[in-house]
């Protein structure tokens, strides 16, 4: 079986946003970047399923423009056996991009894609829902754990209320919650190695897709910020304080 | 223009999640219909026409709907979709589950997680794990919206007089079927409606030391929750997980218990009103949002904390 998994590059999860002035959107200029932390868990349960013998064949794909293939390169480092990036400067919607992914998943003949279940710059939390309604294939969202077993694949999910097992035929949209698996740490020799692996390269406008955006972003800003706290010397000045103070208690 | 809420149970009871975004849908204004699709979920019914402000319920009482399958109930939305301009959920599992879903085969966005409602196509919503607030404008005929519940007060449960419509249509698509679940106790305090919230991270350093914090929880009458790293750790379930992936609350008073302060679990509390913290590391980001800040040993600050309520 070939699997697709999809990647996106955003800001370090370490690096905490700041808005333009212009309220135009955040600025990356210069910004840390990497690979979304739950698509690295997509990744890391691709490659053990290779390594289990389950999948042949791992395909690391992303929409987006110039340095897109840094994070196409580190997914080939961690292992994947190639790439594609779907090249456009533009700044797609989930909706656009699971047309895109469609259409990769199509041409390539995979039988299974996975994805992070959120990306951590916009919080969407739909691209894979959406991929797997346009495909027409099952979904299991929040994966942390998942067994593929022939034609069906037993998906354990994170729910509010805990966890949920469902099964699912195969071919399935999966997404990919942090409990799945603790990603790899990637090696220098194969950072190098992934320099050698196939990067395709193709081009938005040449699918022919409605990739529109439907949304327009008015005005992006800060939140409100909270007023400086107080340190307090002892667990009776706390207590104190929240029965006299903040009454909470 | 006319709201179509999509009502998340558990065939028994409504979720109280989806009083909130009744609550959302009244500000976009207009009618207010709900959808209930569940298996002999009469009682949810008989409930959710007790919400104020709604006109219709609309049920689909099917098995195919009874563990509300992804791909039988965003089938089943689509199916309805043309008689409404907005069609709204929580922003919980269930919501963000089905929702882009029945966005995608709708050929329209979804607007995620809004936390304002602006005008009936502007809405607010929190980006980069709520350190930026993106105003946007949707040009969709239907608009499809998840609700973050902690915006927005809940609809009055009682009071309204809504009919009750059994519809039919949707069927089981064939594409997966459910298992099993492994639910939360259901003896404790609701973490997400939960009016104190004590949470305890990685300074826990192990399950059994939540015990100190469940006692503490247990005279305050709070919920227990967790950062990631607790989870991760495996002191505690997925479920118990506050931040930017997992839940976001907003108590009226938030106790972080050795935890930190990354930005992904600020994003899950930093909305409480009088924000606790305990840590022995005085530089730890999560002092910068406190109200309170006690620099301590946990392990001697609980006990203490615990024998003076």
């Amino acid at each position: 079986m070939k699997i697709l998994v999809c990647v996106k590059r955003v800001l370090d999860p370490q690096v905490k946003a700041r808005v333009k002035a212009d309220g135009s959107g955040v600025d990356l200029a210069n910004a840390k970047m990497t690979m979304n932390p739950f698509c690295e868990n997509a990744l890391e349960e691709a490659l053990r399923m290779r390594e289990a013998g389950i999948v042949e064949e791992i395909i690391v794909a992303s929409v987006g423009g110039g340095k897109t293939e840094e994070t196409l390169r580190h997914g080939l480092a961690m292992g994947a056996d190639r790439a594609i990036q779907v090249v456009t400067e533009d700044s797609l919607e989930p909706l656009a991009i699971a047309k895109v992914l469609k259409q990769v998943a199509e041409q390539e003949g995979v039988g299974l894609v996975i994805c992070g279940k959120q990306a951590i710059d916009d919080d969407s939390n739909q691209t894979t829902q959406m991929l797997s309604a346009l495909l027409g294939w099952s979904q299991a969202t929040f994966a942390s754990e998942i067994k593929i077993e022939g034609e069906q694949a037993t998906v354990t999910r994170e729910v509010d209320a805990g966890l949920e097992t469902i099964q699912v035929k195969m071919p399935a949209v999966m997404s990919a919650d942090l409990r799945l698996n603790e990603p790899r740490y990637v090696k220098l020799p194969d950072v190098m190695k992934a320099k050698r692996k196939p990067m395709d390269k193709i081009e938005l406008d040449s699918l022919g897709l409605d990739t529109a955006n439907r949304l327009t972003t008015l005005n992006v800003e800060e939140p409100e910020g909270r007023a400086a706290g107080v340190i307090v010397n002892s667990v009776g000045e706390l207590v104190e304080k929240l029965r006299n103070e903040a009454k909470v208690i | 223009m006319s709201n179509l809420v999509i009502v998340e149970h558990d065939n028994n009871e409504v979720a109280a999640a989806t009083l909130h975004a009744v609550t959302a849908a009244q500000q976009i204004g207009g009618d207010i219909d709900l959808l209930i699709a569940g298996e002999n979920c009469a009682a949810v019914a008989e409930a959710a026409a007790g919400i104020a402000g709604v006109n219709k319920v609309k049920v689909a009482d099917n098995p195919a709907f009874g563990h509300h399958l992804a791909e039988n109930l965003a089938s089943l939305i689509v199916e309805q979709a043309s008689d409404y301009t907005h069609i709204l959920a929580s922003a919980t599992t269930y919501g963000k589950n089905i929702m882009p879903r029945a966005a995608a085969l709708l050929d329209v966005a979804q607007i995620s997680d809004i936390v304002e409602v602006k005008s009936d196509d502007t809405f607010v919503r929190p980006i980069y794990a709520g350190n930026a607030l993106a105003t946007v404008q949707s040009a969709d005929a239907i608009k499809v919206i998840t609700v973050r519940t902690i915006k927005f007060e809940a609809a009055a449960a009682e009071g309204g007089s809504a009919s009750v419509e059994q519809i039919g249509g949707g069927a089981d698509a064939g594409l997966s079927s459910w298992v099993s679940q492994a639910l939360s106790d259901n003896d404790q305090v609701d973490l997400t409606s939960a009016k104190i919230v004590v949470s305890g991270g990685r300074g826990m350093q192990s399950g059994d030391n939540f015990s100190m914090l469940h006692s503490v929880a247990d005279k305050l009458g709070a919920a227990v929750g967790a950062s990631r790293a607790a989870v991760d750790s495996g002191f505690v379930p997925n479920e118990l997980q506050v931040g930017q992936t997992g839940k976001v609350i907003a108590p009226d008073l938030y106790i972080a218990v050795g935890i930190s302060g990354a930005i992904q679990h600020l994003a899950g509390m930093k909305e409480s009103k009088v924000i606790v913290a305990i840590n022995n590391d005085s530089e730890a980001p999560i002092f910068q949002v406190a109200d309170y800040g006690l620099v301590a040993d946990l392990f001697e600050a609980v006990p203490e904390l615990d024998a003076a309520l």
